[in-house]
């Protein structure tokens, strides 16, 4: 279906359904129950989870194809960003132009910092990525202030000219919206214990995301993604072979630039506002722990990487002593307070750490990334229906799956 | 005038004159052997010949163009393709991959934007490659890791990767290097093979002298980085300068 094989139409129907049922899904718990903390159904949350997610697919083109590891990758986020809201400011709140922008000026950006710093591999391109990155933080935040506002960050406000449709928004800033569903907009739905939200913001996301996984596994499907496993591969074969391995890799710096820019453009899309932070190394660096975590080069991995730091960032971070208290409440006190203490620095502010451990465990055990781990216990499935044998689950492990 | 012609070219590394002074005329569609004891210089020649390395003088022309100055992926559209005397393969790909990338190149050139087709329906370039891994007995292997296979296997496919090019001048350095006896013998049967063609330039580098001397038509002793002798296999066995360069050693 849709020119994919049977296997990747597979995976992209289940991928549909887990993201068009998210907000069942991520809160399975009864709003009143004691396990509801642990619900990620909010819009802005999931809003997150998908954005995030089509940020690690497009990186994932670049690196998990190519190898080429960009430690500046969020200079393209908060290029989109930036964009979507003087979208905003110029013309309409309607979302479209706006995202379109931010994938158009991110692409040239990519493909100017890309000439240059493909001219290297290895450690020195990720130096020199990092080094553009740094730079545009630097500048967003100091020198381009009449563009970005500076550490302000760049904000809708009641003069914008917004030509499209000023008119209408006297004494309140306006909202975001695509032909007038505004991306605010959210149904909640109660049913016995149970509450989920239905955001139009959300909805919007995630069939951008769709969109996205769909193209990039046409492109790992494609000649042109052959041809970024093979630079991966053996760059100097490839080469030899009469194929220009520079243009290719520059391709996917600027398809994974675009990428990145439509992210940025959704996440003002979705809130308009945009700051230099978003820019900084630290977001950049998050990116690569997604892919890794994940999968470097496999379809879903990135998706899930996003999904799963997202999750810790957003849930693990909320879980302070109290909750802890109210956990082990039914301990004695003793026990209690040892196992608040042994817990809390995993939890709270702490989240960090866990995530860190988790990351460690992962490339350690796992260096397939989460992916691995999911084809290990599907073929430990399989060999106890006894149906298939070892060297058929292994054939069935071919490259760059 | 040979397809490829190599006048005067000199190649030194720090005090080391890897070439001096080489000349070499290969004629079109015929086997030309290089041979001599090593360190002599003959991948350093190849090198010079793909854009590996630049000479520091001299004068590289196929097919009536300089090669000198052009990038490697540049030679081999022109019509070069080499056979690397360690496997030059893409180790994380499948074998037929590794097929199908030159088949791309000839096909579509050094760079072509094709993001949306998909691999699996070239089904002509796919039959191309298949065939071709018929013709090195490996069709079987099709779906295997390309990096697991055995050092014999890896440099049978890099000369199916060579092969399927169709390349004017095939070049090939030490083909049947840390090979066993039988993978030994069917990669000659396949060179004999396709030498027989006669559409093809081949230029080999061999230390097995039943293999150089079954295959070449005419051989060139390097010894030093220069050439000692240009011949016949006939010639150059008698030879006395060259017994003294290299068969002496090599043990015939
Ligand atoms: N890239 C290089 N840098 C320095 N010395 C080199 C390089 N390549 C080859 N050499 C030296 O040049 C000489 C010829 O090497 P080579 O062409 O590999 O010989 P062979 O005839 O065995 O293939 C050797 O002494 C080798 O050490
Ligand atoms: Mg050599």
């Amino acid at each position: 279906m849709l020119g994919l094989n049977r296997k990747d139409t597979t995976l992209l129907i289940a991928v549909a359904i887990l993201t068009m049922f998210a907000p069942i899904i991520l809160n399975p718990f009864p709003v009143d129950s004691a396990m509801a903390q642990f619900n990620a159904g909010y819009p802005d949350l999931m809003q997150r989870f998908v954005i995030f997610g089509i940020f690690a697919i497009g990186f994932n083109i670049l690196f998990g194809l190519t190898g080429y590891l960009s430690f500046g990758h969020a200079a393209f986020l908060g290029v989109g960003s930036y964009s979507a809201v003087w979208m905003f400011k110029l013309l309409s709140m309607n979302v479209l132009p706006a995202i379109l922008l931010a994938v158009l000026i991110s692409g040239v950006f990519a493909l100017v910092i890309g000439y240059v710093s493909l001219r290297r591999s290895g450690i020195y391109f990720s130096i020199l990525t990092l080094a553009f990155a740094q730079m545009s933080f630097n500048l967003a935040y100091s020198v381009l202030t009449p563009i970005t506002n500076g550490e302000t960050g760049l904000q809708l406000s009641l003069d914008d000219p917004r030509i499209l449709d000023g008119a209408g928004s006297a004494g309140s800033l306006p909202v975001t919206n695509l032909f007038g569903l505004e991306m605010r907009a959210t149904e909640t739905v109660n049913l016995g214990p149970w509450s989920w939200d239905f955001s139009a913001g959300y909805y919007v996301c995630a069939l951008i995301m769709l969109a996205a996984f769909y193209l990039s596994v046409r492109i790992f499907r494609s000649p042109f993604g052959l041809m970024l496993r093979a630079v991966k591969s053996n760059q100097q074969r490839l080469n030899y072979t009469g194929l220009n391995s520079r243009p290719y890799t520059l391709a996917a710096f600027v398809i994974s630039g675009m990428y990145a820019g439509l992210a940025g453009g959704l996440l003002a899309s979705m809130d308009p506002l945009a700051g230099a932070e978003r820019m900084q190394w630290t977001a950049s660096g998050e990116v690569v722990l997604m892919t890794i975590l994940g999968g470097a080069g496999t379809l879903i991995g990135p998706v899930l990487g996003a999904g799963f730091i997202k999750y810790f960032e957003n849930i693990f971070s909320k879980i302070n002593d109290n909750v802890l208290h109210t956990w082990f409440a039914v301990l004695p006190d003793g026990i209690e307070d040892f196992l608040v203490t042994i817990v809390h620095p995993f939890v709270g502010k702490g989240w960090h750490l866990t995530l860190g451990l988790m990351f460690m465990l992962v490339v350690i055990f796992l260096p397939g990334g989460l992916v691995e781990g999911g084809q290990r216990i599907g073929r430990l499935f399989r060999r106890r229906k006894g149906k298939q044998t070892d060297a058929e689950a292994d054939a069935s492990k071919t490259p760059a799956e | 005038m040979g397809i490829l012609e190599v006048k005067g070219v000199n190649k030194r590394f720090g005090g080391l004159q890897a070439l001096g002074d080489v000349n070499l005329s290969v004629t079109e569609n015929t086997c030309h052997a290089i041979i001599g004891p090593n360190g002599a210089g003959k991948s350093t020649l190849l090198n010079c010949l793909v854009g590996k390395l630049i000479p520091d003088s001299g004068s590289v022309m196929f097919d009536g163009q300089s090669v000198l100055g052009r990038k490697p992926f540049e030679i081999n559209q022109m019509g070069i393709s080499r056979v690397f005397q360690t496997p030059e393969i893409f180790a994380d790909l499948s074998v037929l991959e590794n097929v199908l990338i030159p088949c791309f190149a000839k096909r579509d050139g050094a760079f072509r934007m094709h993001a949306v087709e998909q691999v699996s329906s070239e089904a002509e370039l796919r039959d191309m490659a298949l065939h071709m891994l018929e013709d090195v007995n490996m069709a079987d292997k099709r779906d295997h890791h390309a990096g697991t296979m055995s050092r014999g296997d890896k440099r049978r496919l890099e000369m199916a990767m060579c092969l399927v090019q169709k390349p004017k001048l095939l070049l090939l350095d030490e083909p049947t290097a840390g090979m066993a006896r039988a993978d030994t013998n069917n990669t000659i049967d396949l060179l004999k093979k396709i030498r027989d063609r006669r559409d093809i330039t081949m230029c080999i580098i061999e230390h097995d002298m039943n293999v150089v001397f079954s295959m070449a038509e005419r051989i060139t002793v390097l010894a030093q980085g220069t050439p000692l002798v240009e011949d016949t296999p006939d010639n150059i066995k008698g030879h006395p300068k060259v017994r003294e360069a290299y068969l002496g050693e090599a043990q015939v």
